[in-house]
Parts: C-alpha cells; sequence; structure tokens
C-alpha cells in the first residue's frame, strides 16, 4: 500500500482494476490548507492519460507488475503470442501493445514480457539481434552516388540503412532501441 | 560516482546574493518603521494546532511551524510593532513551492486591523523593489507585474464567482475549497499587478477575528503575486475562550489523523486576554526571493534543498 506521501513520478499504482504510471507530479498546498498531490497518470493497459488531484488520506495499491522470460511463436490477424517456456503458457498481445519490437521478432525469439497479473502489457527485446539481409542492392564498387548507406530488407521484414557494402544473405546486428545498424556478423 | 557537487552552489550565487540583500531589505524597511526586531525559540512544546499543519517533533517538543504564538504573548506584554525572520519547519511538505525548513517572515501591530497590514505589504514589496534597483515594475516569467499602490484586492467569495464552478460555501461544503483554489483560481491571481484575496470563510481562519457584522466570515487575507502566494494575513482573535474552543477541535482532528495527542498551547491561551486588538501577518521569504529573481522552483532559491544533504 502507497499513501500520497508516496507519490512521485515513475510510481506504478493500481486504480480500478487497471495499472498506471505516474508521468508528473507536484505537491500543492494552498496557505493553511490541506495538502494536495496532483498526478498526471497514464493507463499502462490502454495508454489513456488524465489529471487527478489526491489527499494525504488517500491509499494507493502498488500496481502487481512483473517482467516474465517468453519465446516469441507467431503472430496470426494482428495477434502475437507468446510462450513460457517453462509452463508452456501462452499469451497474446496486440499489434499496438508490441509496437516498434515487431520490426524485430525474431522466430522463437526470447523476450520479456510486461505482466500486470498476468494480463500482458507489452515486451521488450534484448538490445541486440542479429538477422539475415533478405534484400539488397548488389555492391557498385566505387559508386558514391547513392552517399554512405544503402537500403536493406532484413529476415523480419524490416527496413534500415547499412554500409554499401552489406550483401544479401549476410548477418548484420542490430540495436533495438534505435532501430539502426551496428556491425556485421561473420559466420 | 563523483559526490561533488560544489558547482551547484556556484550557479546559485546570483541568487543567494539576491536573496541576502532582500533579507537585508526587508530588516531595513521595519527598522525604518520601528518595529522592534525580536527573536523566539525555534523548539517549542506546543505550537499552536492547525489541522492542516503537522509539526516536527524534537526531543519531546516540537519544531515551530510559525513564531506566532510567542510573537502574540509580546504583543499582550505591550511590544505593540514586532517583527522576526526565522526558520520554521512542517513535516511532510515538499513541492515547487514548499520545503519542510523555509524562512518566515512574521510582523504585528497592535491597536489596528489587517486593512493597515494590505497597506504595509505594498509599502514592503515596493520598497524592496526599489533596493533591488527594480522600478516600479517586475518581470515575472516572461510578463509584467506592476507594483503601483493601491493593488486589487477581491473576496474569496468574488473569486469563486469569476473563476470557480461553484460557490465557495458549495465548495466548503463538499470539501473541495482547497483544491478548487490551487488548481483553478491560485494561478489568475495577482497576474497584471498584486492581489489582495479577503473575507476567508470563518472557519478557515482558526486563529483570526470574525468580522463584526458577519460572524461567517474571516478577516484574513492573503497576498498573491502572479499566482504565487506570498503571505496570509489576520486580524488576530483575542477571545481567549473562542480560541481555545477553536484549538480543541483542530487537536481532535490532528488527533485522528496523525494518532498524536498535540498540548494545548496554555500559556499563550492565558495570555490572551491581555492581548489589545492586533493584526498579524507571516510572509514566505524563500517566496519572496522566487518572485524578484524569477524563479518558479523554491529550491532554486536556497543554498541547500532537503535533497541536496
Amino acid at each position: 500500500m502507497y499513501t500520497a506521501s508516496d507519490l512521485r513520478k515513475g510510481l506504478r499504482i493500481k486504480i480500478d482494476n487497471d495499472p498506471f504510471i505516474i508521468t508528473e507530479f507536484n505537491f500543492v498546498k494552498p496557505g493553511k490548507g490541506q495538502a494536495l498531490y496532483r498526478c498526471k497518470l497514464k493507463n499502462m493497459v490502454n495508454g489513456n492519460q488524465f489529471e487527478r488531484t489526491f489527499r494525504s488520506v488517500d491509499v494507493f495499491e502498488a500496481a502487481d507488475l512483473q517482467e516474465k522470460k517468453m519465446q516469441y511463436l507467431y503472430q496470426e490477424e494482428g495477434k502475437y503470442c507468446f510462450m513460457d517456456n517453462q509452463s508452456y503458457e501462452q499469451v497474446f498481445l496486440t499489434e499496438d501493445q508490441i509496437g516498434e519490437a515487431k520490426n524485430f521478432l525474431l522466430d522463437n525469439i526470447e523476450v520479456e514480457v510486461l505482466l500486470f497479473e498476468d494480463r500482458p502489457l507489452g515486451i521488450s527485446l534484448p538490445n541486440f539481434i542479429d538477422v539475415v539481409v533478405t534484400k539488397a542492392d548488389p555492391w557498385a564498387k566505387g559508386d558514391s552516388v547513392s552517399g554512405n548507406t544503402k537500403p536493406v530488407t532484413v529476415q523480419t521484414g524490416y527496413q534500415l540503412q547499412v554500409p554499401p557494402f552489406i550483401e544479401e544473405g549476410e548477418k548484420i546486428r542490430i540495436d533495438t532501441r534505435s532501430g539502426e545498424y551496428l556491425t556485421r556478423v561473420k559466420g | 560516482m563523483n559526490t561533488d557537487d560544489s558547482w551547484k552552489l556556484a550557479v546559485r550565487a546570483d541568487v543567494l546574493r539576491l536573496r541576502a540583500r532582500i533579507i537585508r531589505a526587508v530588516r531595513h524597511f521595519f527598522v525604518k518603521r520601528h518595529f522592534l526586531e525580536v527573536e523566539t525559540p525555534v523548539r517549542i512544546p506546543a505550537p499552536a494546532p492547525e489541522s492542516h499543519i503537522r509539526p516536527v517533533p524534537s526531543d519531546g517538543w516540537f519544531l515551530q511551524t510559525s513564531p506566532e504564538l510567542c510573537m502574540k504573548r509580546l504583543l499582550a506584554a505591550d511590544y505593540p510593532r514586532i517583527f522576526q525572520i526565522c526558520k520554521c519547519f512542517r513535516a511532510a511538505e515538499r513541492g515547487d513551492r514548499h520545503l519542510p525548513e523555509f524562512t518566515m517572515l512574521e510582523w504585528y501591530r497592535a491597536g489596528t486591523d489587517y486593512r493597515t497590514l494590505m497597506s504595509d505589504c505594498e509599502s514592503l514589496i515596493l520598497d524592496v523593489a526599489a533596493d533591488l534597483g527594480f522600478g516600479k515594475t517586475i518581470p515575472r516569467q516572461d510578463r509584467t507585474i506592476r507594483l503601483e499602490p493601491p493593488w486589487e484586492r477581491i473576496t474569496v467569495r468574488e473569486a469563486f464567482k469569476r473563476y470557480a464552478t461553484m460557490t465557495e460555501t458549495d465548495a466548503l461544503r463538499m470539501d473541495r475549497f482547497d483544491e478548487i483554489l490551487s488548481c483553478d483560481i491560485e494561478s489568475r491571481l495577482g497576474v497584471e499587478e498584486p492581489l489582495f484575496l479577503y473575507e476567508y470563510p470563518a472557519e478557515l481562519g482558526s486563529l483570526a477575528r470574525v468580522k463584526a457584522d458577519d460572524p461567517g466570515v474571516a478577516e484574513r487575507f492573503e497576498l498573491y503575486v502572479a499566482g504565487l502566494e506570498l503571505a496570509n494575513a489576520f486580524s488576530e482573535l483575542t477571545d481567549m475562550n473562542e480560541q481555545r474552543r477553536r484549538f480543541e477541535q483542530a487537536v481532535s482532528e490532528c488527533a485522528f489523523r496523525d494518532g498524536l495527542s498535540y498540548p494545548m498551547p496554555e500559556p499563550f491561551l492565558s495570555a490572551l486576554p491581555r492581548m489589545p486588538p492586533s493584526a498579524g501577518i507571516a510572509l514566505g521569504l524563500d517566496r519572496l526571493v522566487m518572485l524578484f529573481a524569477d524563479k518558479s522552483r523554491i529550491e532554486e532559491v536556497v543554498a541547500f534543498p532537503p535533497e541536496s544533504l
């Protein structure tokens, strides 16, 4: 349980059965009046934001959030399926919940699924993944017209800019946080 | 990790110099007007019981939440014009405009009521502004505030009529008065020039006298400049029995809230019948510095906010 004096930016609390994160916080108190805690909150399930003012008598439940290692299985009609390899339990996330991570979902990749009371909210990927380039224009030596990079497509369908020497069929490493090319991977 | 953050103190040099100058100008203002500067104990056995102010315990006693009670005992002992600049402490108050330890300026005048204090405020702020080299205006967050008196005066009732969706009476009944005042009204007060918000509902002036012709209204005002609450003033209540009754009510509210029983400030209550009709005011000095330094957060105007200790 939290009381109003525990409220601060980043705290995750449960209201009406949904998890909320406090995105803005300020303490106000009119002269001789009661302490008020003005918060901006974001619903971690649907992303809705709102403002609310709490008082010192208010109490809050902590949002029961946990991360679980799960394996990506497949995608079907906008639903992404992940499985816990210990319990074989499966969860489904929507495309919105997956967000940009959908560009890096390799078959069988292991991710951290953020769960709120067993309801999945989102995933976090490993920071780096190695992927095969499935489509690239051949490297014309001395061709400087296209500049220092060229576009390629990788096995997940994601497109990015890479140095011109990267060829189709090669493996490259991508930083999943920025979506950028890092290095060529041998072997 | 590098824990040397003396650079944080160094970047505050301009503000800290301004702060020192403001305090010197304030002191000069009162000395010039024949106010006696007094010092009263910071650690006291019984602060004034107030429903929404929590004192910090200190070895069986408490740190003062304001020097009010001791200063009024001086009034009762025939010190008719006194002022004090001191540290006050209030538990669990930390925000953009609150520090749990802050600097208060209080002054008291015998033989007058709160209207005189409004004129004092006008003269004081103009004097300090002049000392700092400002003219009749000061800049505040990209706007200009005119300081030429007299400043605007509106009642609490009028403020609710102008800026809120319900009357102050309904707001009180629904326990939403503080919320509406701080969220919907305050930011609009004192925007062009400083403003006195006055005539508070009687239950919001625990140590204030009620108006002779309207017992539902307390002779209390707050000074706002650019939405910033700077000072709180009363025509002081001198009726001992009424004061005791209000304190007892606050004590029982505090007991319910904190599970603590606060003692009655008996020496103050017994001095009250000897206190002449008076008016007193508490002005947050840190906020005065915020105003003149044009800073929006209180930690920007002190050398050591609590988080830096």
